[in-house]
């Protein structure tokens, strides 16, 4: 057993507990500053500082220089949306938008990107207002277990800008043209790295058209 | 992953001088590192991220060509016009590399020094030469499907990963590096990575300390540019073979032809006698074949990847029948 399960509390975390009260996120945002303190007394790295801004909010952390963004938004800021798949840059669960491009947060470290923006699956929406490729996922039924979808949305929407910014894929027949229209075969191209388990895909493209129609 | 120290580094002459340092290593997009060091494979003491060094310029050269930052984000060079426009083969072979995400992170240097994805350098339950000095190789007897069918020793048939460095050697681009002493020098990309021999622990020809700084390319070649990837699945997936072809067809005829390979040995290949058997040719079947021929010359199967040796004769017939038809 290690340090960390010594301090885990005893409770017992449902989902209702998390959707009524964000328990969890509170008590797992105020765990890690506590394995930090054991590794560094264990002869372990030094606590580096970075303020990283996520959905809008500056958060300022102390962070063992192991911890991946993933981990750091998840672990340490309570942003559970993001998801943890493979944890080896080969799922696309884990994808968060940094200063507005995709990535993913499994494999970068958080310290590489003090002061820099991050965006994850619960800064999409405008308060009660879905963002536009959050409904059309829900209007497609573009999910089943659910796993994926954060990543596969965060990574639907950073497709988008890239897009619309003239970025080819390898299925583009002509590289040398500056706009690419978003075929559906664009689209399974683009969002290659994003594995659903569910094998949703179909629904997946056809929410993703529908909220790159409404976005223009 | 074990503990490390991290840095940043202040200059680029600090970088080297940190990289010299034995368990030093130098970070840029991590997606190759990180994963390799979450593993236990890659177990540096001290990171030094250069994420912040003024190298992420894609300029035009004074002779017509174009000098790559060490920090150019692939998805970036695969989208600059330039590029896309003089130097397609380049851009189709970034785009046909890993994913979107990645492409985003991932850096020009550092997609030139990603190790191989061979099963048993990943696995340290099993041996590996290459991850651990004189263990021995699983490959050679064990399941060796993605694994080199040239170049390799009897130390390590592992392939190198990577689609950029494969266009690059069919562009006779150089590697800009610097070293600890601030000494810049300019690598032919032929004489970048280097064949396993008895020491498959080192893929590269640089010394320790010397950190590239930039890619040139030079003016773009005449031709058709062409990069074709074969893979088990449509997208996301490495390259049992790839070709990157330069051809300038002059009235039906082959005028000069450049052919390099990917997936097929422990750098990318490329064979001067098999470009000078297609030139002069109409590139018909027989003169493909014979181009073939002497770009598999000296080819060993190993069992499960035998059937790289005819799959990369069919990908040469495929991508050179279409470039005649364009």
């Amino acid at each position: 057993m290690n340090d960390d399960q010594h301090i885990l509390p005893t409770i017992e975390v449902t989902r209702r507990t998390v959707i009524e009260t964000g328990t969890t996120a509170l008590l797992l945002g105020a765990l890690p500053h506590v394995s930090v303190a054991a590794d560094a007394a264990q002869g372990g790295p030094c606590p580096i500082s970075a303020e990283l801004r996520v959905n809008g909010h500056p958060h300022k952390l102390v962070l063992d220089p192991r911890t991946t963004l993933l981990d750091a938004l998840r672990e340490h800021l309570g942003f559970t949306g993001t998801k943890k798949g493979c944890d080896h840059g080969q799922c696309g669960a884990c994808t968060v938008l940094v200063e507005g491009r995709r990535i993913n947060s499994c494999l970068t470290l958080a310290v590489m990107h003090d002061g820099q923006s991050v965006t994850t699956i619960e800064g999409l929406a405008s308060g009660e207002d879905l963002h536009p490729m959050q409904a059309a996922f829900i209007e497609y039924d573009g999910f089943q277990c659910g796993y994926c979808t954060s990543g596969q949305i965060c990574s639907a929407v950073g497709m988008l800008t890239e897009s619309r910014g003239g970025a080819p894929s390898y299925v583009t027949a002509d590289l040398t043209r500056p706009a690419v229209e978003l075929s559906d075969d664009e689209i399974r191209e683009r969002m290659s790295g994003n594995i659903c388990r569910c094998a949703a895909y179909p629904n997946i493209v056809a929410a993703i058209k529908e909220a790159a129609g409404k976005m223009t | 992953m074990k503990s490390f120290t991290y840095e940043r580094a202040r200059s680029t002459a600090h970088a080297a001088a940190a990289a010299s340092q034995p368990g030093v290593k130098i970070i840029a997009g991590g997606t190759n590192l990180l994963d390799l060091m979450k593993l236990q494979i890659e177990t540096p003491s001290t990171l030094v991220d250069i994420n912040h060094l003024p190298l992420d310029k894609v300029e035009e050269t004074t002779d017509g060509g174009l000098r790559i930052g060490a920090l150019v984000r692939n998805s970036d060079l695969a989208a600059d016009l330039r590029v896309r426009q003089h130097y397609g083969v380049l851009s189709r072979a970034l785009l046909a590399g890993a994913s979107a995400q990645l492409r985003n992170k991932a850096t020009t240097a550092g997609n030139l020094l990603q190790r191989t994805r061979c099963y048993y350098f990943y696995d340290i339950s099993k041996p590996c030469n290459k991850r651990v000095p004189g263990s021995g190789c699983s490959a050679l007897a064990g399941f060796n499907r993605i694994h080199a069918i040239l170049g390799g020793s009897d130390d390590c048939i592992a392939t190198h990963p990577s689609d950029m460095a494969v266009a690059m050697r069919a562009l006779d681009a150089e590697v800009e590096t610097i070293d600890r002493e601030g000494k810049t020098r300019r690598i032919p990309i032929a004489e970048f990575h280097r064949l396993p021999g008895n020491t498959p622990e080192v893929d590269s020809t640089l010394t320790p300390g010397e950190i590239v700084t930039a890619v040139t390319l030079p003016p773009p070649p005449p031709g058709t540019q062409v990069y074709r990837k074969v893979r088990d699945r449509a997208s996301y997936a490495f390259a049992p073979v790839s070709v990157a072809a330069i051809i300038d067809n002059v009235r039906g005829r082959v005028r000069s032809a450049r052919l390099a390979f990917g997936g097929l040995a422990p750098k990318p290949w490329r064979v001067a006698a098999a470009e000078q058997i297609l030139a002069n040719t109409a590139a018909d079947a027989r003169a493909i074949d014979a181009t073939a021929d002497a770009a598999l010359k000296g080819a060993r199967g190993f069992g499960a990847n035998d059937f790289k040796i005819p799959l990369t004769r069919r990908t040469l017939h495929g991508v050179l029948g279409e470039i005649a038809r364009t």
